[in-house]
């Protein structure tokens, strides 16, 4: 039974009606339910799922729908009126700030409440993301720009306005960054230090600021540009501007780039600059080749990034590593190995981090050849698989892995089913604004999964690493300990844990690989 | 025009309210816009009438 309610000119973030959303499935009798706004995409959303009603057909951007399909008609009203009932408890809390006050409407609004206001964090869909983006520059702020689907034109020409100007335009598509100790969007709780990050991706810069605090040393300034910043059509603009400004800073003593390869002639300015800082550089470019007299410090993988730098600033050597435990590695892969049953032939790894994904996509190749992935390239008939799950095709509609574990526990519960699965590798990933207990439902997925292998005679192995640090939210000792206890192997960062599973299925390439521990 | 980096945060939020409240739980002061979208065509020309901006792009975040 399909029933439908039209909230005329309502509007709430994607986020918080997703909240609602799953909160409305969760009802008695309900099997599927949506809260969007009457955007075209979401139009067909709704239609994919089953839940386009006629009462819905003329919600526009700015109107609410709400659509729940349930077992009989009253589950389906009581389940709407839950939905209404969260809305309207939260605009009650939302209309006055306790002081009686309204919340402003607009940014200018805003300003004239905080006149001395230094940084507009935007995270609206994108289609609205330059204007409120540019009116913020005009107004002498600098820019966290969260929202993704802005056209690289409209990047550029935001870019090109701050850089002039001195200010920093994060993004579009900037999921993390720490400015003056504090983190903005995705981040974890790390501590201020000598470390300046400038970052093309938010788990990369995660990833980087936590090994980082494990080994207690802290980030004097993040700076995050979004994932084109390095494109020739973008040529580096903000990660220009930040190489000058993590130059300049007093507190920075070293500094890390952390992107995909940058296009050529980007490349040839951001050496450049490079040689024109006295400082120690280290660039984790991931999948780059660089040219032998390339300046700075060049590492492949993001806790090499680290550990690069840590070299640098305490004058100790560094060399590249396969684990930080190699003894430890291999006493747990021979135990692992001689687990009863038969093993699959294949890895399937499922990701919530884009760029941990990636760079195991090219750890795995390094050793196990082409791998199908969402991430791109061709391998058909590979045995092993990597998908990145928040990736738009599975976040249409849906949250994503790092905001909600249950799709992604999904998938590792049907994974035990699967016969020609014998390595599972997943990342956590902890911080603000991340999932509140991720490793819960996905420890009780792992256990799920190995029991119904090891019910079918099979063995299943499931490698994971988390990146995060004691002092977030979710406590990385606790998330790591849950999935231990579900009988996940936990490496301290996630390349170790793509080395590690890899050698579970090629027990050949093991003296090769601890080789370089 | 070089880039000084800020030691020191004042925020103001415009989109997903969660960011407010994280900043707000750092301690940091921040100010939340109850942000709704504009109809297309007003939001096209203010953003012409803001500096030949111009509007892209038709999926939400």
């Amino acid at each position: 039974m399909l029933r439908a309610i039209l909230r005329a000119s309502y509007y709430r973030d994607s986020v918080a009606l997703m909240r609602v959303a799953q909160a409305v499935r969760a009802q008695p009798g309900v099997s599927e339910a949506a809260a969007l706004m009457g955007t075209p995409a979401n139009h067909e959303i709704l239609a994919g799922a089953g839940l386009a009603d006629p009462s819905l057909a003329t919600a526009g951007p700015a109107d609410l729908m709400l659509a729940v399909e349930a077992d009989s008609a009253a589950a389906a009203d009581a389940a709407l009126a839950h939905a209404a009932c969260l809305l309207d408890e939260r605009d009650r809390q939302r209309d006055s700030d306790g002081a009686g006050r309204v919340a402003p409407r607009t940014l200018d609004a805003a300003l004239r409440e905080m006149p001395d206001a230094n940084l507009a964090a935007i995270s609206v869909p994108g289609a609205h993301a330059k204007l409120e983006a540019m009116r913020a520059l005009r107004h002498g702020l600098h820019v966290f720009l969260f929202s993704d689907n802005v056209p690289i034109a409209d990047e550029l020409d935001l870019k090109t306005y701050a850089a002039a100007r001195g200010l920093l335009c994060m993004g579009p598509d900037c999921g993390t960054a720490y400015l003056g100790g504090v983190g903005l969007g995705f981040a974890n709780v790390v501590p201020r230090g000598r470390v300046g990050c400038i970052a093309a991706s938010g788990t990369g810069l995660q990833a980087v600021a936590s090994h980082l605090a494990a080994a207690g040393e802290g980030i004097s300034h993040g700076i995050g540009v979004g994932g084109r910043d390095l494109s020739a059509e973008v040529g580096g603009a903000m990660t220009l501007a930040a190489l000058g400004a993590l130059t300049a800073d007093p507190r920075t003593e070293a500094i890390v780039l952390i992107s995909k390869p940058p296009a050529r002639q980007t490349l040839r300015a951001l050496e450049s600059a490079i040689r024109g800082t006295k400082k120690p550089v280290v660039l984790c470019c991931l999948g780059a080749r660089p040219q032998a007299d390339a300046p700075g410090i060049w590492v492949e993988t993001l806790e090499d990034a680290a550990l690069a730098v840590l070299g640098a600033l305490r004058g100790g050597a560094w060399s590249p590593r396969a684990f930080a435990d190699a003894s430890a590695t291999r006493a747990r892969l021979a135990q692992v190995r001689a687990q009863p049953g038969k093993r699959g032939a294949g890895l399937l790894a499922l990701y919530s981090g884009g760029t941990l994904a990636y760079e195991t996509k090219l750890l795995l190749e390094a050793l196990l050849g082409k791998v199908r992935s969402n991430l791109g390239g061709e391998a058909p008939g590979s045995p092993h698989e990597i998908l990145d799950l928040g990736d738009d095709e599975f976040t249409v509609g849906r949250p994503h892995p790092m905001l909600d574990p249950e799709a992604r526990a999904e998938r590792v519960r049907a994974a035990g089913a699967k016969a020609d699965v014998g390595v599972l590798l997943i990342d956590l990933v902890l911080g603000r604004g991340a999932h509140s207990d991720p490793a819960g439902p996905l420890a009780r997925a792992i256990e799920q999964a190995r029991v119904a292998a090891r019910d079918a005679g099979r063995t299943l192995t499931v490698v994971a690493s988390v990146v995060g640090t004691e002092r977030d939210p979710q406590g990385l000792t606790r998330q790591v300990g849950a999935l231990e206890a579900a009988g996940a192997i936990v490496l301290p960062a996630n390349a170790q844990a793509a080395r590690c599973a890899a050698l579970v299925l090629r027990p050949d390439l093991e003296a090769k690989v601890l080789a370089v521990a | 025009m070089s880039t000084v980096l800020l030691e020191s945060l004042r925020v103001v939020n415009v989109g997903l309210e969660g960011f407010a409240q994280d900043l707000q739980e750092a301690g940091v002061p921040v100010l939340h816009v109850d942000w709704r979208p504009l109809d297309p065509k007003i939001a096209t020309l203010l953003a012409r009438l803001e500096g030949g901006t111009k509007i892209g792009g038709d999926q939400p975040k």
